[in-house]
């Protein structure tokens, strides 16, 4: 188990690898409860949500949801998350250390707005992997195969009242089902026991880590923070700059950021981590925002920040660990893309 | 019947084989705190190393940590197999985990047995 923001969490059922093959070869069940919802209903609710997220959310249709982040003034990332519209509101699925934080940010600007925060009782369970989807719908009371990615319905597994969305953070099919913290036992062991004759695994904090960035997902806190913009994160799909949010005006200014976030994969074995100098010319230019090996690719990959001219595909970097640089090349990013249709 | 193993407090443990030479590794403890090892970074053949001395680095999924020699002696075998199977450290860290020989060894008198190495952890944990 390990502290993860105030939250016991394991960090490994088994073993790291075994569970991140498991979520690309099979399917792999995270407990991810410590997620938090925030909940935003009233006639302004869509007003609020346009003011205080990068992405303009007015297209959004129910039942569908978005990613995208939060700004200050500055146009630094506050958080990131997933806006989920309702018929009658919206559903904020943001990074747990950042729950309350965000909660205050948006309460500040809410005006008669309600804005609850739901995630202390809000369970979240995902099932991630190719086979995923097969074992839901072996508990779920609705046809699945229709709700598309990034979309979501509300009905029950294994009769526990679900929101079932088609999202996940594994670069692998899925579904993330939120519940109430009372139902959350019992689906999980639901699920296990329907799924381990298909290769389910539990999975925990690391397996988690080792396939979003093999995703090329971002991790608040390692890849941004409040001091980078969404688009020195690579992550200006997010942002719509035709339309007024807190942040706007500074990110008009800032589209030519002096530092992106690349991919780079290690041409030896060596491991990058967080926090490692980049180096270019011998010189440093960056740092490894998050690193690890890739069980997929079997070599180490990093998203780093270097400088824009350094970022194109094909660069060579080089990477510091313990003193000497170890060879990398910039490379695409995400660095896995499943094969398997959605 | 091989030589009882005898620990140091940084969790490596040493087997004696005779003649002056020892077999060394990472602990049964050691390696479930790291987790999956993923790669090693080792002496060359030939290199002196002083007790407590830097050996290595072992990098797990979780973190890159230090090894340190348990006893003073030079190095004549490194475990060749941990380049392409690392994971032996996890699956058998006193068997095909082990990760180097050295030999012209000097006694540690502040290695612990089993038993005690078996205390220490318990008074980590």
């Amino acid at each position: 188990m390990t502290n993860f923001g105030g939250w016991a969490m394991p960090l490994q059922y088994t073993s790291i690898r075994e569970e991140h093959l498991a979520v690309r070869q099979a399917a792999g069940l995270f407990d991810l409860s410590h997620m938090g919802e925030l909940r935003i209903r009233g006639k302004n609710a869509q007003a609020l949500v346009q003011a205080v997220v990068a992405r303009d959310i007015a297209k959004l249709a129910p039942g569908r949801a978005q990613y995208t982040v939060l700004c200050n003034e500055q146009g630094g990332i506050i958080d990131d998350l997933l806006v989920y519209a309702e018929e009658d509101g919206y559903f904020l699925v943001v990074n747990a250390s950042n729950q309350d934080g965000d909660d205050d940010w948006i309460h500040r600007h809410a005006g008669d707005t309600s804005v609850e925060n739901i995630g202390r009782r809000t369970a979240l369970i995902a099932v991630q992997g190719p086979l995923a989807v097969e074992i839901v719908q072996s508990l779920a009371d609705r046809e699945l195969g229709g709700v598309r990615y990034y979309a979501f319905v509300d009905g029950a597994v294994g009769g526990i009242a679900c929101r079932i969305s088609r999202t996940g953070y594994t670069g692998e099919d899925g579904f993330e089902l939120f519940c109430g913290n009372d139902q959350a036992l019992a689906l999980w062991n639901m699920l296990l026991e329907h799924g381990r004759d298909r290769g389910l695994k539990p999975a925990g904090l690391g397996a988690r880590d080792t396939l979003r960035l093999e995703a090329g997902m971002r991790l608040y806190g390692n890849d941004m923070d409040d001091r980078t913009t969404p688009f020195e994160a690579g992550l200006a799909w997010t942002v719509s700059l035709e339309k007024d949010f807190i942040g706007a005006a500074a990110l008009r200014k800032a589209q030519q950021p002096s530092r992106l976030l690349a991919g780079a994969k290690m041409l030896d074995r060596a491991i990058p981590r967080h926090g490692y100098p980049v180096i270019h010319d011998g010189q440093p230019v960056g740092a490894v925002a998050s690193g690890n090996i890739s069980f997929t690719l079997g070599h180490g990959i990093a998203m780093v920040y270097a400088p824009p001219t350094l970022s194109s595909v094909g660069t060579r970097l080089a990477i510091e660990v313990r003193g000497t640089g170890a060879p990398a090349e910039v490379v695409a990013l995400p660095f896995y893309k499943r094969s398997h249709p959605k | 019947m091989a030589a009882p193993l005898k620990f140091s407090k940084t969790h490596e443990w040493v087997r004696e084989e005779g003649g002056g030479t020892v077999t060394v590794g990472i602990s049964e403890y050691a390696q479930s705190q790291l987790g999956d090892v993923i790669y090693l970074e080792l002496p060359s053949v030939g290199q002196k190393l002083e007790s407590g001395a830097r050996l290595g680095v072992i990098e797990s999924v979780k973190a890159a940590s230090d090894l340190y020699s348990p006893v003073a002696g030079e190095v004549v075998e490194v475990n060749q197999d941990l380049k392409e199977h690392p994971e032996y450290i996890n699956d058998d860290p006193y068997g095909k985990g082990w990760v180097l020989k050295l030999k012209s060894v000097t006694a540690n008198s502040s290695l612990l047995d089993q038993a005690m190495y078996e205390d220490f952890v318990k008074g980590q944990a």
